[in-house]
């Protein structure tokens, strides 16, 4: 059982754009006060990806033109060792622009620029606003006895399809989800997992950062050394306040 | 009465009313001159004898167009200026309806006005200002704005339809590019000595707006500003007529510069702390300069400069010194920590984090500043505002022991919390809607002036 938490960020000074950093920042330090290290690595445009070298696999969101860039270059230089990734169990999260590459292609502008075919799902553009605001969903994880809620932002023009297998991470409870119409949000094929909550989710959902860190670990939440979560409990309840649950 | 002249007092009339309804209406007599009178801010605008001149940029807007109103005073020009930093059509309208008088006449000779990123393509065409201070492109409230390259992109356009002489910031590779096919006053900072040693983590505009290559830079300064150069394309900042050559931060009191012009060199005693505030110095001076004030103005106007509210406004509270810093977004944030960073010894902070509207809904940002470089700096800090515990959880894992951190969302009651918890200076943070609020409460117990007085 390692005790170390491997992190790979992928792209992190382009696809960085609403402060993933913050998710970075929260397994690291609860990581730490458990005792359990944690060791960050970049891979950045052109540079390879070994599939053993991380636990999780994080890819945030971008400006368009960063994006398409990182996309570009996701395919051809990192589709095959991440897809190696996820076979053997490391976690791959994509979180805002990051699920849009996960999925088969994405519109950009009256390009389709494809992805990594990781999860059956299209990213289209339709007529309407971008949808922003703030979101809750309600999302059901193994490991997790019931239903738990992730709260957090939403800002994306594109809006996503999912396959007919294809699961959604969740269900929405507020806000506008994957397209603003079929009530899913995110998309989670084993440990691949897509959402469009951006940037520090993970603060707003300490609950969600001790599942990653688990599960990535291959244990047992029960496993994990309880924390004093005072204040990570009182921002989860002012995000699904602001949301509107 | 002509019909402007009708249109001019039924708007009037209802800022009236607005106001003995308790409430400020800064833009309110403005929006409704513009329901009646969509081109009114043009007409206003072209009965000002000596023009106008308009400033937009991420940050800094009300403080430079301070400074700008601090040196422009002291050639005796009568200013037409939306000082209350409403900063959309309404706000520009109402400073205009303010000044009009009847038979056409103007309170005022010269229009000084800031506008947000989003209206400048609406107002430049209207106000036909002389003169176009473009300070800076920083991410901010990307729930309202969206992405930066979208802002530039219109203000690209807006700086094709302008006559006006341009002012630029050649160390925001973003913003002076605007300038590479124009005409343009360029200003930037010079001495080495402020450099980073790098980057800083919420950097923006990394790549080359021309080519998309990455940028070198040899120097940062704050944020993405520095000196760049494209190695791809050759896009390199330009070379800046009027320079900081030499800054001395002299920690929250202000900063000392050397200041090279085409009008000759000076010694400036800002009263204004941070190189941010040094930035804004050179922007205000550019644009003064272009509107022709005499370079002994441009300094005395600059040293005498007061805060604009909320922007390193200090106030007492009880017995405490309490030193008001607005922050907006991961840039001005980096920069209050930067210049309280410079001070001695620990901070008492009241951080104050609202996601109304005005605010950005979106508190994603506060992950971006680098709130890291204090952490082991604050004794104590009192964290309230509609989202209270994420500014509280931010700073837990910047490294601020938790027990240093106290939760009071209410803000009246924060504000006690914070002030009767220790002595000496107190420094509070808020976020706009936040200073807002907090200016108001400061009123109300008679500590602080009026806003908008």
């Amino acid at each position: 059982m390692a005790d170390v938490l491997r992190v790979c960020a992928l792209y992190p000074d382009l696809m960085n754009i609403y402060a993933d950093r913050g998710n970075m920042l929260m397994l690291q330090q609860r990581c730490a006060w458990r005792g359990l290290g944690f060791e960050l690595t970049a891979a950045g445009l052109g540079d390879p990806v070994d599939p053993d070298g991380a636990d999780l696999f994080y890819l945030g969101g971008g400006q368009d033109r960063d994006q398409l860039l990182c996309a570009e270059d996701l395919v051809a230089t990192k589709r095959e060792a991440l897809h190696a990734a996820a076979d053997r169990g490391a976690i791959v999260l994509g979180i805002c622009g990051g699920i849009q590459l996960l999925g088969h292609e994405y519109a950009l502008g009256d390009r389709a620029v494809p992805g990594v075919g990781l999860v059956d799902l299209r990213t289209v553009r339709e007529e309407g606003p971008r949808l922003i605001g703030n979101v809750a969903i309600e999302v059901e994880l193994p490991g997790l006895e019931g239903p738990r809620v992730l709260a957090g932002f939403e800002n994306h023009g594109g809006r996503t399809k999912l396959g007919p297998e294809t699961r959604p991470l969740g269900r929405v409870l507020k806000g506008f989800g994957n397209d603003g119409r079929s009530g899913y949000e995110g998309v989670r094929r084993g440990t691949v997992l897509g959402t469009y909550l951006h940037g520090p989710l993970l603060p707003k959902n300490a609950w969600f950062a001790d599942w990653l860190l688990a599960t990535a670990l291959g244990r047992d939440l029960r496993e994990l050394a309880p924390l004093d979560d005072a204040l990570e409990d009182a921002a989860h309840a002012s995000a699904r306040r602001a949301a509107g649950i | 009465m002509t019909l402007l002249g009708a249109k001019l007092a039924a708007a009037r009339a209802a800022g009236a009313v607005s106001r003995r309804a308790g409430r400020g209406g800064t833009s309110l007599p403005g929006k409704v001159l513009m329901r009646l009178e969509p081109h009114a801010i043009g007409e206003l605008a072209a009965r000002l004898p000596n023009g106008s001149a308009i400033l937009s940029a991420t940050n800094g807007k009300t403080t430079t167009a301070a400074m700008v109103a601090s040196i422009m005073g002291r050639g005796g020009h009568r200013l037409v200026h939306n000082r209350a930093g409403a900063n959309m059509a309404g706000g520009v309208a109402s400073a205009l309806l303010g000044a009009a008088g009847r038979r056409g006449t103007m309170a005022g000779d010269t229009g000084l006005f800031e506008v947000d990123e989003f209206w400048l393509d609406r107002l430049v065409p209207e106000v036909r200002p002389r003169v176009l201070l473009l300070a800076n492109l920083f991410r901010d409230q990307l729930d309202r704005y969206g992405e930066l390259e979208t802002i530039a992109d219109r203000w690209a356009e807006v700086v094709a339809d302008t006559p006006a002489q341009l002012v630029l910031n050649a160390d925001d590779p973003l913003i002076a590019d605007l300038g590479r096919e124009r005409d343009a006053l360029f200003f930037g900072v010079e001495d080495p000595a402020m450099a980073l040693p790098g980057l800083a983590h919420a950097s923006d505009s990394k790549h080359c707006r021309r080519c998309g290559a990455p940028y070198r830079y040899d120097l940062v300064f704050l944020g993405h500003l520095g000196h760049y150069r494209c190695d791809a394309c050759g896009a390199a900042r330009p070379a800046p007529q009027v320079a900081a050559e030499r800054v001395v931060l002299d920690g929250l009191r202000g900063a000392r510069v050397t200041m090279r012009t085409p009008a000759g060199t000076a010694d400036v005693t800002l009263p204004l702390p941070g190189l941010y505030n040094v930035y804004n110095m050179l922007g205000a001076a550019a644009m003064a300069l272009s509107l022709g004030a005499p370079l002994a103005d441009v300094v005395a106007g600059l040293e005498a400069v007061s805060p604009a509210f909320g922007r390193a406004e200090t106030v007492r509270v009880g017995d405490r010194e309490m030193l008001l810093l607005l922050v907006k977004n991961p840039a001005g944030a980096n920069e209050v920590i930067r210049t309280l960073a410079l001070e001695d010894g620990e901070h008492d902070v009241l951080a104050v984090l609202n996601d109304n509207i005005a605010d950005g809904r979106d508190v994603s940002w506060v992950w971006d500043a680098d709130f890291e470089v204090l952490a082991g700096r604050l004794r104590r800090v009192v964290c309230s505002g509609t989202r209270a515990p994420e500014m509280a959880l931010r700073l837990k894992y910047a490294g601020v022991p938790a027990g240093r951190l106290e939760v009071v969302e209410e803000l009246p009651r924060a504000l006690d919390a914070a002030v009767d918890g220790g002595d000496g200076r107190l420094v509070a943070i808020p976020t706009y809607t936040a200073m807002l609020e907090l200016r108001d409460e400061l009123v109300a117990r008679g500590v602080a002036g009026s806003s908008f007085g």
